[in-house]
C-alpha cells in the first residue's frame, strides 16, 4: 500500500508540483483573474490617454466639435424648438463613443497584433479572453473620462438633458460600445496594421458625418437618412438623442443597435486572426 | 516536456514533420536549426499557440492545447518578435506582467540584473534590439516559471548584455527550471546547452550533449575530448571505405557533403601521413586538409549544409 502522505496532492491543489526533479522554484501561480484582468484594463486605458494622437481622437475632436457646433450655425440641425446643445451634446456623445471603441480600439488592437503582443499575453496567466475582457473594460474606463471631461463642457454651454433618459442612454452606449468594438476587433484582427490605420479614421469621419451621428437623420438627404437608420452609427446617435432630449427609449434604434453587436460579434469570433 | 511525433502542416507543407524533442527539469535544451527548420513552430505548440496537426504535445505533464489556463502560470515565454507593447515605457512593462502572477520575482532585482533602468523612460518602439530582447527576457522570467521557452534571447545583444543574459539562464536552471532555446548563435549553444537537438526540414537531425555532438560516435569522456577531426576537400573521388580502411579502427570517417570527407578520432601525425599516402595510391588531388578540434558550427554546416536558403 502506498503511504498517503507519499502520493501526489491533488490536482487542483495551486501549490501542486510533481515530486521528481531538482528543487522547483517556489509559488509560481496566477493572480487572481479580477486582479489580472483589472491591471490589463488600467494598462490600456493608461496608453489611451497618455497617447497624444488618440487623445486627440477621443477627447479634443468631440470637444471641437461640441463647441463649435453650439456656438456657429454654420451647419444647420433642425431642433423642433429645443436649443441647439441638447442636440449636439447626444450627438457628440455618440461619437465619442465611437471614436473609443472603434477607432481608437482598432489601431491600438491592430498594433500589438503586429508587434507580437496579442501572441505575448495569451502566453501568460492573462490569456486570450483576459485580454479581450481587459479591452471592453479599458473602452468603458476610456468612455467614463469622454463622459465626464465632455459632458462637463456641454453643461457649461447651457446643456439640459432629460434625467429621465439615463437608462435608456446607458442601455445605447452600451450597445453601441459592444457592436463598435466587434467591429474593431473584426478590422484589427484581419487586415494590415496600416490599412486598419487608414479604415478606422476613414469610416469614423464617413460614419460622423453622413452616418447620423452628429448630424441627425431628419438632418440627411432622405435617401442616405434611410440607409444611415439601419447602420449602428445611426441607431446610436439617434437612441442617445431620444434618450437625452424626450427621456423615452428609442426601441428601434436598440433593436438594431442590439442586431450589430449580435452579427459584428460572430463575425469577429470567427475571423479574428492572433498572430499578425 | 515530451514531444512525440509532432506534424504541423501549413496550407498541405508539413513545417514539423514528425518530431520527438524532450526537455528535463535544471537542464537547458538548445534547439538548432536554419530559418524554417520548423523550430518556431515546434516552439508554438508547446506554448499553446498553436495546435498540433499530428502527435503528442506534453508540457509539465499537461497538454497545452486543452490545459492552457493551468499551464499559463508555470511556463513563461520570450518571442523572438519580442510581443511587447510598442507605445509603453519600458519602466511600465515589466510591473504589468508581474501583476499577472500571485508571487512574481521581485521587479527591482530584474530590471537590476538586465540593466532595464537605463533605459525605462524610453518606449519599447524606440529601443534597440537588444535592450528589447532584455526587456523580453525579464518578461518571460518574472513568473517564476517552471519551464522556460527563449526564442533567440541573446540576438541583437551587446557582448556585456549577452553576459547578463546568459548568467541568469544559469541561474534559472540551478534553481531547476527547464529552460528550452533557440538560437542562430553556436557559441551560446556551446557555452549554455546541456542537450542540443539540431532541427532540420521539420525532423530532429542530430541530438545529443555538446561533447557528443562534436566528437566521433560512440567514443565519450576524457578520450574524446582529446579527439581532432581532419577535414579533406577533394579534387577526385575517393570512397568513405577506402579512406576508413587507410586510417584503420578507432576511427569515425563521414561524408558530409560531396568532396568532403572528415575523419574524427585520435588524429596524430601518422594518421595525416596514412590519409595522404592513401591519396597518392588513388593519385587523388587534396583541395585542401585541415585538422582541428570540431566545432557545433562544423557540425550544425554539415548536418543542414552549406547552402543558402
Amino acid at each position: 500500500m502506498t503511504d498517503p502522505a507519499t502520493t501526489d496532492p491533488a490536482p487542483t491543489d495551486p501549490a501542486a508540483r510533481p515530486a521528481a526533479g531538482p528543487a522547483a522554484p517556489t509559488a509560481a501561480g496566477a493572480a487572481p483573474v479580477g486582479r489580472r484582468v483589472a491591471a490589463q484594463a488600467a494598462f490600456e486605458a493608461r496608453a489611451v490617454l497618455r497617447n497624444g494622437e488618440q487623445l486627440l481622437v477621443t477627447l479634443v475632436l468631440p470637444a471641437l466639435l461640441l463647441v463649435g457646433m453650439t456656438r456657429s450655425t454654420l451647419v444647420s440641425i433642425g431642433t423642433d424648438g429645443a436649443a441647439r446643445v441638447d442636440v449636439l451634446a447626444p450627438s457628440v456623445l455618440a461619437l465619442a463613443v465611437m471614436t473609443t471603441a472603434f477607432t481608437s480600439q482598432a489601431i491600438a488592437t491592430a498594433f500589438d497584433r503586429r508587434n507580437g503582443v496579442l501572441r505575448l499575453l495569451a502566453t501568460t496567466p492573462l490569456g486570450r479572453s483576459g485580454l479581450l475582457a481587459g479591452k471592453v473594460l479599458a473602452v468603458l474606463a476610456v468612455e467614463v473620462v469622454q463622459l465626464v471631461v465632455l459632458g462637463a463642457v456641454a453643461l457649461a454651454l447651457g446643456w439640459r438633458p432629460e434625467v429621465a433618459g439615463a437608462g435608456p442612454a446607458l442601455l445605447a452606449a452600451a450597445l453601441g460600445t459592444a457592436a463598435f468594438t466587434a467591429l474593431a476587433l473584426l478590422v484589427a484582427g484581419t487586415l494590415r496594421a496600416e490599412a486598419v490605420l487608414a479604415v478606422a479614421n476613414l469610416l469614423l469621419v464617413l460614419l460622423a458625418l453622413a452616418g447620423g451621428v452628429v448630424v441627425p437623420l431628419a438632418d440627411l438627404p432622405a435617401g442616405l437618412a434611410a440607409v444611415a437608420a439601419w447602420l449602428p452609427s445611426g441607431a446610436l446617435g439617434e437612441a442617445l438623442r431620444v434618450a437625452l432630449l424626450d427621456g423615452t427609449a428609442a426601441a428601434g434604434p436598440l433593436a438594431v443597435l442590439a442586431g450589430w453587436a449580435v452579427v459584428l460579434g460572430a463575425a469577429a469570433a470567427r475571423l479574428f486572426r492572433w498572430a499578425g | 516536456m515530451e514531444i512525440r511525433g509532432l506534424v504541423k502542416r501549413y496550407g498541405g507543407r508539413a513545417v514539423v514533420d514528425g518530431l520527438d524533442l524532450s526537455a528535463r527539469r535544471g537542464a537547458v535544451t538548445a534547439v538548432l536549426g536554419p530559418n524554417g527548420a520548423g523550430k518556431t513552430t515546434t516552439v508554438e505548440c508547446c506554448e499553446g499557440l498553436r495546435s498540433p496537426d499530428a502527435g503528442s504535445v506534453r508540457v509539465l505533464g499537461l497538454d497545452p492545447a486543452r490545459d492552457g489556463a493551468r499551464l499559463r502560470p508555470r511556463v513563461g515565454v520570450m518571442l523572438q518578435d519580442g510581443g511587447l507593447p510598442s507605445g509603453a515605457r519600458a519602466r511600465d512593462v515589466l510591473p504589468h506582467v508581474a501583476r499577472m502572477y500571485a508571487a512574481p520575482r521581485s521587479v527591482a532585482e530584474l530590471t537590476e540584473r538586465l540593466g532595464l533602468a537605463a533605459f525605462g523612460g524610453t518606449t519599447v518602439r524606440r529601443l534597440s534590439g537588444g535592450q528589447r530582447q532584455r526587456l523580453a527576457l525579464a518578461a518571460a522570467v518574472v513568473g517564476r516559471p517552471e519551464l522556460v521557452f527563449l526564442d533567440e534571447p541573446s540576438a541583437g545583444m551587446d557582448p556585456q548584455a549577452r553576459h547578463a543574459v546568459w548568467s541568469l539562464v544559469r541561474e534559472l536552471r540551478g534553481e531547476g527550471v527547464a529552460v528550452v532555446l533557440t538560437t542562430h548563435l553556436m557559441d551560446e549553444a556551446e557555452d549554455l546547452a546541456d542537450h542540443v537537438v539540431v532541427v532540420d526540414g521539420g525532423r530532429v537531425v542530430a541530438q545529443g550533449s555538446v561533447a557528443e555532438l562534436t566528437t566521433a560516435a560512440g567514443r565519450t569522456g576524457a578520450a574524446a575530448a582529446d579527439d581532432r577531426t581532419l577535414v579533406l576537400r577533394l579534387a577526385g573521388p575517393l570512397s568513405e571505405a577506402d579512406l576508413a580502411g587507410a586510417v584503420g579502427p578507432g576511427f569515425a570517417v563521414a561524408v558530409p557533403a560531396a568532396g568532403t570527407l572528415t575523419v574524427t578520432g585520435p588524429v596524430t601525425p601518422a594518421t595525416v601521413a596514412a590519409v595522404t599516402a592513401e591519396l597518392a595510391r588513388r593519385d587523388v588531388l587534396v583541395g585542401s586538409l585541415e585538422v582541428g578540434r570540431r566545432t557545433l558550427e562544423d557540425v550544425f554546416l554539415d548536418l543542414t549544409g552549406r547552402t543558402l536558403r
